[in-house]
């Protein structure tokens, strides 16, 4: 590899950069960082108007494989990501088998570094109980010495206040986080969309923003009693966002994240009954959308993650309420992210970068990315004014199950480049 | 837009009509011991309402009148019609073995008749049904005759007849139109 | 004027017009179902599938016997469960029953929007006979008709509607479609029966029967769900039935006669008394005869829209 990337504006919080730089890049490597850097024998591209930033990862991301591959697998979730401007995602554990034993994460690791010729890491995050039932902690300490960067029964919440107390012991003594989906069960329960006056028009069973609460509330209690580290997932509601914003003031060990589906769509959109619509937790109202950008502006939410959740087309062909929750997020989260938050002035592009590469990074005890001479390079190339049209069947993903086609989205990734390949959009 | 091409009846005229017509039933008939009139919704129901009327006059009795809206019985329901409203039939009385004038302002195709022949023979089974027409237009699609005509007029099929009433129109006349011809 | 949609799927935004149109055409309807032969031709050759993934003896009849009274051919299928369970996708067994050449489909189904979702899969007429706790229109249509039968009007009237409010889909249609024609709508149950939000729909909520009985023209009394409610959302079905069952002694406060309507089957002595059911006031067996006009009507006006 031997690349002049020319012109690019490089935003490298680690270093903290923000200027226009050219990058020789020589087999994986930055080679030479300068104003105006020549060449020859060099393949050069021109990256006036684009932004270089340190490879960006989904810290939230179901790959289905093993056991949905139907719905995805680790080669089109990994070239999703590419596509969609990541150099690394984080897999969820709720698969088949799920990922609570070595044996798993081996296969998955196996599977990732053949997938693209290792161009998008996977770091697997496993159960925090055996089989993601909620009643054994999984072995966590021969997890993390595979290699897991956390722990979650995403999907469900680790519902026993007792259970999720050791886990957090437990998990602290490796450096590891417990990400959880936070909610409470039996107020969620049949529940498919959001709780509110659209959920009462469209005679749709809620599942009530507190029931996000009071989970993020318990837990955060549990995180001060135990002095462990503990993330929010999908935060979605404007009082978890309150929460946490408190619990970081108090100097606990404590951080979210947000998806660009829940700083975008109120649950408005589930009128059409479309069943794209449905995931979990659900849409929410104008308020808590708005909460949610505040909280990403002050820093109250760290990270933008996007519950990448592919599931195929004859299984979101159904009665609404019978429909499996999710949507699928790689290809569209910068689009909408430049959209919605940049384009609205909730963040500058600066931060933009922290919230997709330096702090899941941070909270993950994973190396940060430096733009910097002769260091690796792991870089996310997007063109920051790019306007296009979201067109599912154009998706790299196996699954189509998104609510924003036909979306006018302004921001898109021009490729990636990690572990010397390189991805071009 | 059509264009009047000669006027058929005048006030005066329908008049007199009608009660010649109300007399050529009473004397079939031998009397209007055993009739009912039913009339045709919504020009045939208003002349059979004044038949009934002068019915009554001429025989001093009272009589059962049934106005029957005969758009569940149409053969073109499904099909040509934007969306044909059904008002309701109302016919208060059995007509079983009674003899039954049908009203119908004017006989062109038939096919009014057939659909108002199906829906009586569904009411009950009438000793007779009569057919009584303001107009014969003639035209006819299916064989059908009346008993009693007010007036034959001879038309070319693409010409029409507009029936005014009173009730409905503000005035009493029948006017034979043009064909239609592009605005 | 034509119905604006080709479908019914609920009262939700549709107009006065076409709620007056309908309600017009059962008065004619009626009239059918008193004649000795109570059979008439107008869908003759039209082919109607009624797809039943719920229990409901009550709906199915009333909707067969308009079809059958409107000369269509009936074809009746019952299953139970959403497609997940069943195996086949609802829309796969639409699109099967389709194939059949079917023109209209009825559906009852206990997922919200199954029906709506059904409209989009498939090209037939779809009616909509109750899907989960969404809509059920015909229901509110036979509710409005009885109500205007025998008070001779909607607008001005105040209705009540009593019980479990939240997972009522007869609730909704009647609360779009009273408030479309003009009425008042309250709605009266414990605080755990009331969808949140309700009140955004335009109606005034109690929590007192006691305080509204004397204010309502109309009472519409709803079937309590004994085995889903009892123990989680209200305490106890005799709590239930002190606090909200329409008893003589309650009416007997109000300064006026109340029309009680209930859309069965009633659970008698729980939300509603024997007496109450069965006295002068009561209208719940007009509403039954009233809905198969009202259903004759629907069919007729979606069959004969072109």
């Amino acid at each position: 590899m031997r690349l002049l990337l020319k012109g690019g504006r490089v935003i490298d919080p680690v270093t903290v950069r923000d200027e226009s730089l050219d990058l020789l890049l020589i087999d994986g490597k930055i080679e030479k960082l300068g104003r105006t850097l020549t060449s020859t024998s060099v393949e050069v591209i021109d990256l006036k108007g684009k932004i270089i930033a340190p490879g960006f990862i989904d810290m939230h991301v179901h790959l289905r494989e093993p056991g949905f591959e139907h719905k995805e697998t680790i080669l089109t979730g990994c070239t999703a990501a590419a596509a969609g401007g990541f150099t690394a995602v984080c897999c969820m554990p709720n698969t088949n088998p799920p990922i609570d034993d070595e044996s798993v994460v081996r296969f998955i690791q196996n599977k990732a570094k053949v997938a693209l010729s290792g161009l998008v890491d996977v770091y697997p995050i496993a159960a925090v109980t055996q089989g993601r039932k909620g009643e054994h902690l999984a072995p966590l300490a021969e997890l993390s010495a595979a290699g897991v960067v956390a722990f979650s029964d995403d999907g469900d919440p680790v519902f026993d206040a007792e259970l999720m107390r050791r886990a957090l012991e437990y998990a602290a003594m490796y450096k590891r986080p417990i990400i959880q989906h936070a909610q409470d069960l039996p107020m969620t329960k049949g529940g498919v969309m959001n709780e509110g006056f659209t959920s009462t028009e469209l005679g749709l069973a809620g599942m009530p923003p507190i029931a996000e609460d009071v989970m993020v509330s318990r837990d955060i209690a549990l995180t001060d009693y135990t002095g462990a580290q503990y993330h929010v997932a999908h935060m979605s509601t404007a009082g978890a966002t309150e929460l946490v914003r408190r619990a970081k003031a108090r100097g606990l060990n404590v951080t979210s994240e947000a998806t660009p589906h829940h700083f975008t769509l109120t649950d408005d959109a589930v009128r059409s009954y479309d069943t794209n619509t449905k995931m979990n937790p659900p849409l929410r109202t104008r308020e808590d959308i708005e909460a949610v950008r505040k909280g990403l502006q002050d820093g109250t939410i760290d990270v933008i993650a996007t519950d990448h959740a592919p599931h195929s087309y004859d299984e979101k062909q159904v009665e609404f309420q019978a429909a499996p929750f999710g949507i699928v997020g790689l290809e569209t989260a910068i689009g909408l992210s430049v959209t919605e938050l940049v384009q609205k002035g909730v963040l500058s592009f600066y931060q933009l970068v922290e919230k997709f590469s330096v702090n899941p990074r941070r909270i993950l005890h994973l190396p940060q990315i430096q733009i910097e001479e002769g260091e690796p390079a792991n870089l996310t190339i997007f063109d920051p004014l790019a306007e296009w049209t979201v067109d599912p069947s154009t998706f790299k993903s196996k699954s189509k199950n998104t609510p924003f086609s036909g979306f006018r989205l302004t921001g898109r990734s021009v490729g990636v480049i990690n572990n010397g390949q390189v991805y071009w959009s | 837009m059509r264009k009047l091409k000669a006027k058929i009846m005048d006030a005066v005229g329908l008049e007199r009509t009608l009660t010649r017509l109300s007399h050529e039933i009473i004397e079939k008939n031998k009397g209007a011991g055993n009739l009912v009139i039913v009339g045709i919704k919504t020009r045939g129901a208003i002349i059979a309402q004044r038949i009934t009327k002068r019915i009554e006059e001429i025989e001093q009795t009272k009589l059962n009148i049934g106005l029957l809206d005969i758009t569940l019985y149409r053969d073109d329901l499904l099909g040509k019609l934007e969306q044909p409203e059904f008002k309701g039939t109302d016919i208060i009385f059995s007509i079983a073995g009674k003899d039954v004038i049908l009203v119908d302002d004017v006989l062109f195709t038939g096919r009014t008749i057939r659909a108002a022949l199906d829906e009586l023979i569904d009411l009950g089974r009438p000793n007779t049904i009569q057919l009584a027409v303001l107009i014969d237009r003639g035209h006819r699609q299916l064989p059908v005759k009346a008993d009693f005509v007010g007036k034959n007029v001879p038309t070319s099929i693409d010409e029409s007849i507009r029936v005014h009433l009173k009730e409905t129109d503000g005035h009493d006349e029948v006017l034979l139109m043009h064909p239609e011809t592009q605005a | 004027m034509p119905l604006e949609s080709r479908h019914l799927l609920g009262l939700q935004g549709m107009s006065q017009p076409d709620i007056q149109l309908i309600l017009d055409t059962a008065i004619s309807f009626r009239e059918v179902l008193e004649r000795p032969i109570k059979k008439v031709p107008p869908l003759q050759g039209k082919t109607i599938a009624n797809m039943f993934f719920e229990n409901s003896t009550r709906t199915r009849f009333s909707f067969e016997l308009a079809e059958r009274r409107l000369s269509a051919d009936v074809l009746g299928f019952q299953a139970s469960g959403t497609s997940v369970a069943k195996g086949e996708t609802l829309k796969d067994t639409a699109r099967n029953i389709e194939a059949m050449k079917v023109d209209m489909v009825v559906m009852r189904h206990s997922a919200s929007g199954a029906p709506h979702y059904l409209s989009q899969v498939i090209n037939a007429n779809v009616i909509n006979a109750g899907d989960g706790s969404h809509e059920h229109p015909t229901q509110a249509l036979l509710d409005m008709y009885t109500i205007r039968e025998k008070l001779g009007k909607l607008d001005g009237l105040h209705v009540c509607i009593v019980g479990d409010i939240a997972h009522s889909r007869v609730a909704r249609s009647n609360i779009y479609g009273l408030k479309t024609m003009g009425a008042k709508v309250s709605v009266c149950g414990p605080a755990t029966l009331m969808p949140r939000g309700i009140e955004k729909l335009g109606v005034d909520v109690y929590h007192h029967i006691d305080d509204i009985i004397p204010h309502v023209d109309v009472l519409n009394v709803l079937r309590i769900q004994l085995e889903r409610d009892a123990g989680r959302l209200f305490p106890t079905i005799r709590e239930f039935h002190n606090y909200y069952g329409i008893t003589r002694q309650r009416l007997e406060r109000s300064p006026k006669p109340i029309t009680i309507m209930h859309p069965g089957p009633i659970n008698r002595d729980v939300e509603i008394s024997a007496d109450v059911a069965d006295s002068e006031h009561s209208v719940i067996l007009q509403q039954v005869l009233n809905g198969v006009a009202i259903r004759m009507a629907v069919l007729y006006l979606l069959a004969t829209r072109n």
